[in-house]
C-alpha cells in the first residue's frame, strides 16, 4: 500500500498535515485534562489560549512580538548585507578563500549565545546588543554557505561565458551571481530560521521587552500557558516568514520553477 | 591561413605520482578561411582537447595556436564554441541567451534585438524567444546554443560533439540546419564528432585522429557538391568515403580497446 516515492494527492496531503497537529493537541489535552501532568508544570490547551488572549489584549504582547521581529530582521539584514558579498568573493576568488576561510570556519563554531555577556559589557542591554547576537550567529554561516554555493558554479557555464567574450569580473557578475541567486536566497531562508533561536536567547538574558522577555518573566510566575503561547507564536511567525520567503523566491526565480 | 595549429601538444600530469598522460602528440593543422573541418576519432583521442586548446579553454603543453596570425592566449569572442553539454544560461530566456555575447560587447539594445531576431529565425525558434532553457527539448537547446555562438559573429566556430546527446532524427535535422547556415553565410568551422556519417555529411575536410596518444592520422577532403541535401548520404560517393573512414577508425578503435 505504501509505495516508496509514490506521490500523495493535494487534498490528502493537507488532511495528513493537519491531522498531526490535531493529534498533537489531543495528546496534550489528554495529558493535562486527564490529570496525568501537574498544572503547575504544563498548562492545558484551553488555559494556553486564554492566557494568550490575555497577553495580546491586556498585557500588550503584540508590542513584544513587533520588537522581537524587528530585532531579528535588523540583525539578519545586517549579517546578509555583509556576508553575501563576502561569500561571493570567497567562492569566486581562491586567494580570498584561502585568506578568510580558516577564520570564518573557526568563527562559525563560536556559539553566539556565549557572546551575550561580552556584548552586554560592550554594547549594554539595548537594541544594539540583541542585533549583534543575531549578527554573530548568522554572518559566518551565511559567508561559508554562500562561498560553497558560488564555488560550485557549473564550470561549463563559466567557460561558455568566456567564449562569448565575458571578462573575469563579467563571469562573476553575469554567471556566478545569477546562477547561484536561488541558492543564496535558500541559504538566507535557512539562516533566518536560526536567527530566531539567537534572538530568543538574547532576550532571555538582560532584556525588558520581546517574546523571550515575556517567556522568562512567565517562568517566575509559573505561567506555563503564557510560555507555551510565546513558543507557539514564534513557530507561527517562522512558518509565515518561511512561506513568504518561498513565495518571493518562486517569483524571483521563475526560470527554476518553470 | 585563418587558423594555424603549430606543434601543439598536451600532456596531463600523472595523478598521484602516476604516469603523465599524453593526450595530444605535437599536432599541426592549417585551416583556411571558410573551411568546414570535421574531426572524427575514437573517444580519448584528444579531439576535444585539441578543440579546447584552440578555444583557449585549455593550454597546450607546447606549441601555439594562431588566429589571423596572432597567438591565442585564452578564450575570447573571436572563437565561438558550442559544447556537447547543454550550456545555455538557465536564468536567461532564449532571446537573452542569444544576446549574451552582444551585451558583453556593449551593443545597444536596438541592435541587439535585431541580431537576436535574425538568428531566432535562422535556427527556427520563432515563438520560443521568451522560453527558459528548461522548457526546451535538447535539440532546441542546441539550436539556441548555435545561435548564441553565431550571433557573436566569431572568426571561427568551434563545435564539440554538439549533437552527440540528441536522438538520430533530431541530429539529422540539426546537421542540415548547421550546414545550411554555413552554405549561406560562410564561416570557418571546426566540428568535432565521433560519428563518421556526420563528419562526412557536414564537413569539407575530415580529419581522423588516432587513439592515445592523439594525433591527426588522416586529412581527407570531402568532394561532395554544395548545397548538400540529406539524400547525399545514400550516394555511392558518400558510401565510398564512409567505407574508407570506417576502416581507418576501426583500426584506431581496436588499438584503443587493446590498450585499455
Amino acid at each position: 500500500m505504501l509505495r516508496p516515492l509514490e506521490p500523495v494527492g493535494r487534498s490528502s496531503r493537507i488532511v495528513l498535515g493537519i491531522a498531526f497537529f490535531v493529534l498533537f493537541v489531543a495528546l496534550w489535552a489528554f495529558a493535562t485534562f486527564g490529570g496525568y501532568v501537574s498544572r503547575t508544570f504544563l498548562a492545558d490547551p484551553l488555559t494556553m489560549v486564554s492566557d494568550g488572549w490575555n497577553l495580546l489584549t491586556v498585557q500588550g504582547f503584540s508590542q513584544d512580538i513587533l520588537v522581537t521581529v524587528g530585532r531579528v530582521l535588523g540583525g539578519f539584514a545586517l549579517a546578509a548585507v555583509i556576508a553575501v558579498p563576502l561569500g561571493i568573493l570567497m567562492g569566486a576568488y581562491k586567494p580570498v578563500e584561502a585568506f578568510l576561510e580558516p577564520f570564518v570556519s573557526f568563527a562559525r563554531y563560536l556559539p553566539a549565545s556565549a557572546f551575550i555577556p561580552l556584548l552586554i559589557l560592550w554594547a549594554g542591554i539595548g537594541e544594539m546588543q540583541k542585533i549583534l547576537v543575531i549578527f554573530i550567529g548568522s554572518v559566518f554561516n551565511i559567508i561559508l554557505m554562500v562561498a560553497v554555493a558560488v564555488g560550485h558554479t557549473r564550470r561549463d557555464l563559466m567557460e561558455a561565458a568566456y567564449t562569448l567574450g565575458s571578462s573575469d569580473t563579467g563571469v562573476v557578475r553575469r554567471v556566478m551571481m545569477p546562477a547561484n541567486a536561488p541558492e543564496i536566497a535558500e541559504i538566507l531562508r535557512l539562516v533566518l530560521g536560526w536567527a530566531w533561536t539567537y534572538v530568543i536567547v538574547a532576550e532571555l538574558i538582560g532584556s525588558s521587552s520581546g517574546i523571550g522577555y515575556m517567556i522568562i518573566n512567565s517562568q517566575a510566575l509559573l505561567a506555563t500557558g503564557q510560555i507555551i503561547f510565546g513558543i507557539i507564536v514564534i513557530g507561527i511567525i517562522g512558518l509565515i516568514s518561511d512561506f513568504l520567503f518561498k513565495a518571493i523566491n518562486r517569483r524571483l526565480f521563475r526560470w527554476r520553477f518553470a | 591561413m585563418k587558423l594555424v595549429v603549430e606543434n601543439v601538444s598536451r600532456v596531463f600530469p600523472g595523478v598521484r605520482g602516476g604516469e603523465p598522460v599524453r593526450a595530444l602528440e605535437p599536432t599541426n593543422l592549417q585551416v583556411a578561411t571558410n573551411d568546414f573541418i570535421s574531426v572524427v576519432g575514437p573517444s580519448g583521442c584528444g579531439k576535444s582537447t585539441l578543440l579546447r586548446i584552440i578555444a583557449g579553454l585549455d593550454r597546450p603543453s607546447a606549441g601555439r595556436v594562431l588566429l589571423d596570425g596572432k597567438p591565442v592566449a585564452g578564450p575570447g569572442p573571436d572563437r565561438g564554441v558550442v559544447f556537447q553539454s547543454y550550456t545555455l544560461f538557465p536564468w536567461l530566456t532564449v532571446a537573452d541567451n542569444i544576446a549574451f555575447g552582444l551585451r558583453e560587447k556593449g551593443l545597444p539594445e536596438r541592435q541587439r534585438r535585431e541580431i537576436v531576431a535574425s538568428y531566432i529565425d535562422k535556427v527556427g525558434l520563432r515563438g520560443f524567444e521568451n522560453h527558459w532553457p528548461k522548457q526546451l527539448s535538447g535539440g532546441m537547446q542546441q539550436r539556441t546554443a548555435v545561435a548564441r555562438a553565431l550571433a557573436n559573429n566569431p572568426e571561427v566556430l568551434l563545435l564539440d560533439e554538439p549533437f552527440g546527446a540528441l536522438d538520430n532524427q533530431t541530429r539529422g535535422l540539426m546537421q542540415e540546419l548547421l550546414l545550411g547556415i554555413w552554405e549561406r553565410e560562410q564561416k570557418t568551422v571546426i566540428f568535432v564528432t565521433h560519428d563518421i556519417e556526420e563528419a562526412i555529411f557536414i564537413g569539407s575536410r575530415v580529419l581522423v585522429m588516432s587513439a592515445r596518444p592523439g594525433r591527426i592520422k588522416t586529412d581527407m577532403p570531402v568532394e561532395l557538391a554544395h548545397p548538400r541535401h540529406y539524400t547525399v548520404k545514400t550516394s555511392p560517393a558518400f558510401s565510398a568515403l564512409k567505407a574508407r573512414l570506417t576502416d581507418e577508425l576501426r583500426d584506431e578503435a581496436v588499438h584503443a580497446a587493446n590498450e585499455h
